[in-house]
């Protein structure tokens, strides 16, 4: 019993941040599935999330704040896709992922304009950063809100992709590009909706994020956004449910680590995993397999 | 032009280069933006001509700069620190576990060294990953040293979170020039070399180049130490020229801006990185600082939107707009050299005198 | 040649080779030899398994089973492994198990002196024709790392141009030699893959559908051509060929695969009037 309530915050934490990683990975994963780009610019969008809501809700309750910041942020990704990586679209792999980089730097650098540098302290979001206590370890509402909430929305968007015609324009997209287009698919409106959905998804994660965080800074994105990606490489790029188990699982390994006190390697070990799956099994756990035809 | 022509051509600019460095020195307040542009561009050249090594002449798509250069730059320090000022370095971890210190230009090797025996370690398995993949470990990979190099049980050799000072650094801006020339040269000798036409071939088509007999790991290794080994190089130089190091400052950002260096002077050229180098130093720390100006006037008109942080957004506006609309790069994958300024010339005087013949005729 | 003769001159030899991928054989269980100074023609329908053939020949594929011999050298072996053990579908399964795994990159199957073209031309894209073919060179040097950068190779690196310049005057490629590779004419670059195959100095080429889209006149000339290399380089030729008029002119013999396995071989006119060949060919339209 002891040995639970010593280690269950570290657990729940875990699990938490793990669904969190889950709403930016599902981003990272549609995106790669379609247009087979590493959206480097998507932790950014995740943090530009979290500053407007900092800045909204100055002016605004929280009831109108929090819509407005998913729009708001739903609009940015939309935005990026069209000017920064349509235009790349038949260009050499190599130019879309610089492309992604410069978003990355150029939003990063736009909220240091914004911001001045300094951290943003995040608003308290009324009920979900309530203090509740489980199992006698007290902790924040968002914690035990997070895994629910992250399955809810996985679950809508699977059911989405299932049975929606969309849905299903995305997987033909996801499978072969080219093809689905001379299919009669109108591909800018699919990968559109894919950013539209991979950025929903990643603003609801910033305000669970956020609200477990002492503040929003330029920079703060990028180390979620990277873990994301890797979990979304662990499950196999590609793979929604894929995409949720490596990121729960980078969320309680992380956690633990953190627990046992090796809090420098916490991030370090992310990478660590990253490098080991791409080395044994680079499709990961769901992914497909392709190969070079000769 | 005949090789010797071209060869005293490149002798004497890089002598009237060197003469006109030496003579600004003496002339210019040693305090003047220029020094600080021309130190750190020459820093920054070798190492985006480090990279583009790798991602436009091999076509290996990695992130690992920063982190070769934080080896470097490490390895630098920890060997040139006097013994007499390890004390106060190390303070919190007993003066370190080292308690030598080797001369410079040895120590910069040995930081080259270093960073190409990671390279050497971990190209084994991570060259076989695809173009995006490979970004993405070797970023990892990156940020993996950073955190194990600011791991507190680490600290009798790294100082763990805290900086190393003390060690020796440069005045003269031909130091670096000197540096930085001599590995640039070394890297464009190999590219001209066969082992260079080997790996501008598996850029164009591995499948091609593995049925020519080019050994794919062989040459992609190659590439990949030889790249790290000169970020290191560069790593080191930077150490030099910060006069303190962090392993905080290593971060991605800054393989971001090589990475964007390498694009705007042009993906497979040389000369390119070099030039761009020096514009992206120059605007960032020197042209482009009245951005953040809060009071700044045109006549009496208050231009509004300045303030700190805005120079870094017009640059990273700036930078996109080349990436979407100007792709090659100031130079493309051409080089820039007397010859090809000539052609250049010759080239605009012909097209004009074809023009007039064309008038006269009509 | 005699059966005899050639199986002591055989430079290439194909043993039992099998390639399945998941449930799919795609070669099945091949022989073939390829005498010393001959042509041999691979032929069969689409899908037969001609180009999987020259991948396991070549270090793209590990054969899944069988073995492969040149110049009487066993230069890769492969027996079912891993899951692959319970798949397998093809015959003589056990026979190469226990021994040793044999199974080389492509840039050491070319060193030993087999060299290719590809189906899809692959040329390298930002290099003229001249660089095209110097790179080939490349895996002839003797000069190291170290040498080749601080030019103390002088002598070799003229050496090789010299020969690419001359292997360009004999491919008749002189005129684009500073052309880019990629704006050549469609002839023209299989030409120029097939010169830079030959600058690796090969005793044995894989050609891999030289004639794909050429027209008949250029059909025409590229037999004649490939006639000429064979002698001018002492070559053994190994071709895989849809154009049927190229394949009766030149070939020695020809060995025919359908749906993976080999159904026939034998001289042009044994093969041409061989009912199973026909059979393949047209589907059995001629029991209906």
């Amino acid at each position: 019993m002891e040995f639970i309530t010593r280690n269950l915050p570290y657990l729940m934490a875990g699990i938490s941040v793990g669904g969190q990683y889950a709403l930016i990975a599902i981003g990272y994963t549609m995106v790669y599935g379609i247009l087979r780009l590493i959206n480097f610019a998507h932790g950014d969008i995740f943090m530009a999330a979290g500053l407007i809501l900092v800045y909204s809700a100055t002016v605004m309750p929280m009831y109108l704040a929090i819509p407005l910041m998913i729009i708001l942020t739903v609009l940015i990704g939309f935005m990026v896709e069209r000017v920064a990586y349509k235009p790349l679209r038949s260009a050499p792999r190599m130019s879309i992922m610089i492309s992604a980089i410069g978003v990355s730097y150029l939003l990063q650098n736009l909220a240091l304009y914004v911001t001045g540098g300094l951290s943003q302290q995040y608003p308290a979001i009324p009920w979900i950063s309530d203090t509740v206590t489980i199992f006698g370890s007290t902790t924040k509402r968002v914690t035990v809100i997070t895994p629910v909430l992250t399955l809810v929305l996985v679950v809508l968007l699977v059911l989405l992709i299932k049975y929606t015609k969309i849905g299903m324009a995305m997987r033909a997209a996801s499978r072969d590009f080219e093809t689905s287009q001379l299919m009669g698919i109108k591909i800018n409106s699919v990968v559109s909706m894919t950013f539209i959905i991979g950025t929903f998804l990643a603003a609801i994660g910033s305000a669970l994020f956020f609200t477990n965080y002492t503040g929003v800074t330029p920079t703060v994105g990028a180390m979620p956004g990277l873990k994301a990606f890797v979990a979304a490489v662990f499950g196999g790029i590609g793979s929604i449910p894929g995409a949720v188990i490596g990121a729960f699982i980078i969320g309680i390994c992380e956690n633990i680590i953190k627990g046992v006190g090796l809090t420098t390697f916490s991030d370090a070990f992310t990478f660590a995993l990253l490098i080991i799956i791409l080395i044994i099994k680079p499709t990961g756990l769901f992914g497909e397999k392709e190969a070079d035809k000769v | 032009m005949s090789k010797k022509t071209k060869m005293a051509w490149n002798v004497s600019l890089i002598v009237a280069l060197l003469a006109l460095l030496f003579l600004l020195e003496q002339i210019m307040p040693s305090g003047s933006m220029l020094f600080t542009v021309l130190k750190k561009g020459a820093i920054y050249a070798l190492v985006a001509v480090s990279m583009n090594l790798l991602n436009g002449f091999t076509g290996l798509f990695s992130l690992g700069q920063a982190g070769f250069m934080l080896l470097g730059a490490y390895t630098y320090a920890i060997l040139t620190i006097p013994p007499e000022s390890r004390a106060s370095v190390y303070q919190y971890y007993d003066g370190g576990i080292v308690n030598f210190a080797i001369p410079v230009p040895l120590a910069l090797i040995a930081g080259g060294l270093i960073a190409a025996g990671f390279a050497f370690l971990i190209g084994l398995p991570v060259l076989r990953l695809k173009s995006d993949y490979l970004a993405i470990a070797t970023l990892g990979f990156a940020e993996i040293i950073r955190a194990v190099f600011q791991w507190d049980k680490l600290g009798p050799l790294t100082n763990g979170s805290n900086l190393l000072r003390s060690f020796p650094t440069f005045q003269s801006v031909l130091y670096p020039f000197i540096v930085s020339g001599i590995c640039i040269a070394l890297i464009v000798m190999l590219i001209n070399s066969t082992y260079g036409r080997a790996f501008k071939a598996i850029r164009d088509d591995e499948i091609a180049a593995e049925a020519m007999g080019i050994n794919l790991a062989h040459h992609k290794r190659l590439a990949f130490v030889i790249s790290s080994f000169f970020a290191g190089v560069s790593g080191g130089l930077l150490a030099m020229y910060q006069t303190t190091i962090q392993a905080s400052m290593f971060k991605s950002a800054m393989t971001y801006e090589i990475l964007l260096i390498v694009v705007i002077g042009g993906i497979g050229s040389v000369t390119g990185s070099c030039i761009s180098a020096f514009l992206f130093i120059a605007c960032s720390e020197w042209w482009l600082r009245f951005l953040d100006n809060e009071n700044f006037y045109i006549g009496s008109f208050h231009v509004p939107l300045l303030r700190a942080g805005f120079r870094k957004v017009v640059f990273a506006v700036v930078i996109m707009a080349m990436v979407l609309f100007y792709r090659q790069g100031i130079m493309g994958t051409k080089e820039f050299s007397v010859e090809a300024l000539q052609n250049f010339f010759r080239k605009l005087f012909v097209r004009k005198g074809v023009k007039k013949a064309g008038d006269s005729h009509e | 040649m005699s059966n005899e003769k050639r199986e002591r001159n055989a430079v290439l030899k194909l043993e039992n080779l099998t390639m399945q991928f998941g449930g799919v054989i795609a070669v099945d269980n091949v022989s073939l030899e390829v005498g010393k100074g001959e042509i041999l023609s691979l032929i069969g329908p689409n899908g037969a398994g001609k180009t999987t053939a020259f991948n396991m020949v070549t270090g793209v594929y590990a054969p899944t089973n069988g073995a492969i011999y040149y110049k009487g050298e066993k230069i890769v072996q492969n027996t079912p492994q891993g899951k692959m053990k319970k798949l397998y579908q093809g015959e003589n399964a056990g026979l190469y198990a226990g021994k040793r795994v044999i199974a080389p990159t492509p840039d050491k199957i070319t060193k030993l002196g087999i060299a290719r073209t590809f189906q899809n031309i692959r040329l390298f894209k930002s290099q003229t024709v001249f660089e095209n073919i110097l790179i080939a060179k490349h895996m002839l040097r003797t000069s190291n790392l170290f040498t080749a950068t601080f030019h103390l190779n002088a002598r070799e690196e003229a050496q090789m141009r010299q020969e690419s310049e001359e292997l360009l005057r004999i491919m008749e490629l002189e005129d684009v030699r500073d052309e880019l590779a990629t704006s050549l004419p469609y002839g023209k670059q299989r030409h120029l893959e097939i010169a830079r195959a030959l600058a690796t100095k090969p005793e044995l080429l894989l050609l891999d559908e030289p004639a794909a889209g050429m027209n008949p006149q250029e059909t025409l000339e590229l037999t004649q051509f490939i006639g000429r290399i064979r002698g001018e380089f002492g070559l053994t030729i190994f071709m895989i060929e849809h154009h049927m008029d190229l394949v009766m002119e030149i070939s020695d013999r020809i060995h025919v695969l359908d749906f993976g396995k080999s159904i026939a071989e034998g001289k042009p006119d044994e093969v041409r009037n061989n009912p199973r060949v026909i059979e393949a060919y047209l589907g059995g339209a001629q029991d209906e």
